[in-house]
């Protein structure tokens, strides 16, 4: 077995008994990104020269006894989150040239815990995409099969984690973004608790929906970052007081006996024939541990989609007003005023899928369509959110498709943004309500590509979460694959 | 219709963006047919339900006023496009 195939606690494992040390992982780690990085592009700017130092620096503090939590793990970072003084270009023209001089919240607790940072992950555009097509420096390939792409926005955070080109990595998910790209490179992704993990750093979309989380390649490993990114930060307003369970501790329990609800509007048309398929075995896996399934309703589920792409865009074209060429980013060339300098810098400066999405939250936030569209958007929400409160009134966890479909083709939806939103449909519920969510592989299609099995908890329950799904892991008879790069 | 060429040029103009013509119909089709879509939340009855803006309730975050380390002006500078003397620079506000 390859160094670079290991999950983070196997790593450690090695790093602890000395057969290995930090320098080693990285060097490895980097031999495999120089092999099979040209044919996934997961990555928009690499970190060897620091990563090698950094590495340096924790085989030192190892010497002398020093070992951390994640001492030498070797991750990579969706380039949504700031770097202090590395590129953080969030997929855009307009902050390519971006570095920033602060470090977001997480990347300095992933530091002080002794990871090393590979890299920033390629992205969708300001996170607004769900295929990766959208960035400006070139769309990401799905290790499963390189025609299709990684799903989105942190398609390059997912891609890199199936092609064991980090051992694990961090996304953010503001309507599935962590979990769809999960689900289609067939990896662990998990949407945390709104306010669980601080978004001080994160470039901000929607703010009332962004959540910063991990990639895996296991349940085991998505608790252990989960337990190090987690928690109240004075820097960030919404990120809640309420304290963090060691959530390795769920690992391994026993989940017989537990009502599992099974919305019965996750499994309606438009749902892919062998994702129903691997879906449905998950299920008899799960009851053979002892769960009872209950089906129920979520009856506001169809209107999902219509209520998020009114409020997410509403509230992108408040945050990203702020890119108007003045104190850092693109600025277009010589202009006569201070109206034409924005006008021509923001309209060079974003792609396509951002403007559309700044036009439509503008639009909708315009004097005379406020209430008819993001007050309508707003109360709908909270039917939504009404409607999860119910079911997890019967039952502590939900269980449906993470993803409609597996992986699709590049360019299959381009043309047509309404279809390409149809793609978030299960996840975008979830951060409508704010509740955690988790997305693991559960099988294969008949192509081959991966399939992705969700869990929904009530907030603040991740821990949940990490059980029945570390469970089930376990449990699958499934045999592991990987993808051949 | 739900929203016309020359709407989608106001709307350009109070978001700071500007298109050509062929980026104007693009535009316009595409709003129009996602706009044609949410027209779906009027099927729900929402008399008495009060919007929600946030997932999780919370009080004001306060904290004590303490002063405490902010960016040296020479980081708070150094992305910006174009600076001079310590300060932004920008294209002139007034004729």
């Amino acid at each position: 077995m390859n160094l670079y195939s290991l999950t983070i606690h196997e790593l450690k494992a090695k790093i602890a008994a000395g057969d290995v040390t930090a320098k080693r992982i990285v060097e490895e780690f980097y031999r495999r990104i120089e092999e099979v990085e040209g044919k996934v592009h997961a990555f928009i700017t690499l970190m060897k020269e620091e990563a090698l130092s950094q590495a340096e620096k924790i085989d030192g503090e190892i010497k002398q006894g020093k070992l951390k939590e994640l001492s030498g793990i070797p991750l990579a970072l969706k380039d949504i989150l700031c770097t202090r003084g590395v590129k953080t270009t969030c997929g855009s023209k307009m902050l390519a040239d971006f570095v920033p001089p602060y470090d977001a919240t997480v990347v300095e607790k992933l530091r002080e815990a002794g990871a090393v940072f590979l890299g920033k992950t390629n992205m969708d555009e300001f996170a607004m995409g769900s295929s990766n097509e959208t960035s400006y420096f070139g769309i990401t390939k799905n290790p499963w099969d390189l025609s299709r792409t990684p799903g989105g926005s942190s398609g390059g955070s997912a891609a890199a984690v199936a092609a064991d080109e980090c051992a694990a990595a961090l996304g953010s998910d503001t309507g599935g973004s962590i979990r769809q790209p999960a689900a289609l490179c067939g990896v662990v992704g998990m949407k945390p608790t709104y306010g669980r993990v601080s978004r001080y750093g994160l470039v901000a979309f929607a703010s009332s929906l962004d959540q910063v989380g991990p990639f895996t390649k296991d349940v085991e490993d998505c608790a252990l970052l989960l337990e190090v990114i987690s928690g109240y930060d004075p820097k960030e307003s919404t990120s809640v007081p309420v304290p963090v369970p060691r959530y390795r501790e769920f690992l391994g329990r026993d989940i017989a006996g537990w009502q599992v609800g099974v919305p019965k509007e996750y499994f309606g048309a438009g749902l892919d024939k062998d994702v129903e398929e691997a879906i449905q075995r998950a299920m008899v896996t799960l009851e053979g541990l002892g769960v009872k399934l209950v089906p129920l309703s979520l009856p506001h589920t169809e209107y999902c989609i219509a209520v998020y792409y009114i409020i997410a865009p509403a509230e992108a074209s408040s945050n990203l007003a702020r890119y108007d060429g003045v104190k850092y980013g693109f600025r277009a060339g010589e202009s006569r005023d201070l109206l034409q300098m924005y006008k021509r810098t923001r309209s060079a400066g974003f792609g396509a899928e951002v403007k559309r999405r700044i036009m439509l939250g503008t639009y909708v936030l315009s004097a005379g369509y406020y209430d008819a569209y993001y007050k309508k958007a707003s109360q709908v929400r909270m039917l939504i959110k009404r409607d999860f409160d119910a079911a997890f009134e019967k039952c502590p966890v939900l269980l449906t498709p993470t993803s409609p479909t597996p992986a699709f083709k590049i360019g299959e939806k381009t043309d047509d943004p309404l279809k390409m939103y149809l793609s978030d449909i299960f996840t975008i519920s979830a951060n409508l309500a704010g509740i955690p969510g988790i997305s693991i592989p559960c099988g294969y299609t008949k192509e081959g590509l991966p399939v992705g099995l969700q869990f929904l908890a009530p907030p603040f329950e991740e821990g949940r979460l990490l059980q029945i799904a570390y469970a089930y892991e376990k449990a699958s008879p499934i045999p592991k694959r990987r993808p051949k790069l | 219709m739900k929203i016309g060429k020359e709407e989608v040029k106001y709307i350009a103009h109070l978001a700071r963006l500007e298109f050509d013509d062929v980026e104007v119909e693009k535009f316009t089709t595409q709003l129009n047919d996602i706009l044609l879509y949410m027209e779906k939340l009027n099927e729900v009855d929402t008399k008495d339900v009060p919007p929600m803006s946030h997932a999780i309730r919370l009080e004001n975050a306060f904290r004590e006023d303490v002063v405490q380390p902010s960016l040296p002006p020479e980081d708070s500078l150094a992305n910006a496009p174009k600076r001079q003397d310590g300060f932004f620079l920008v294209p002139k506000v007034l004729e």
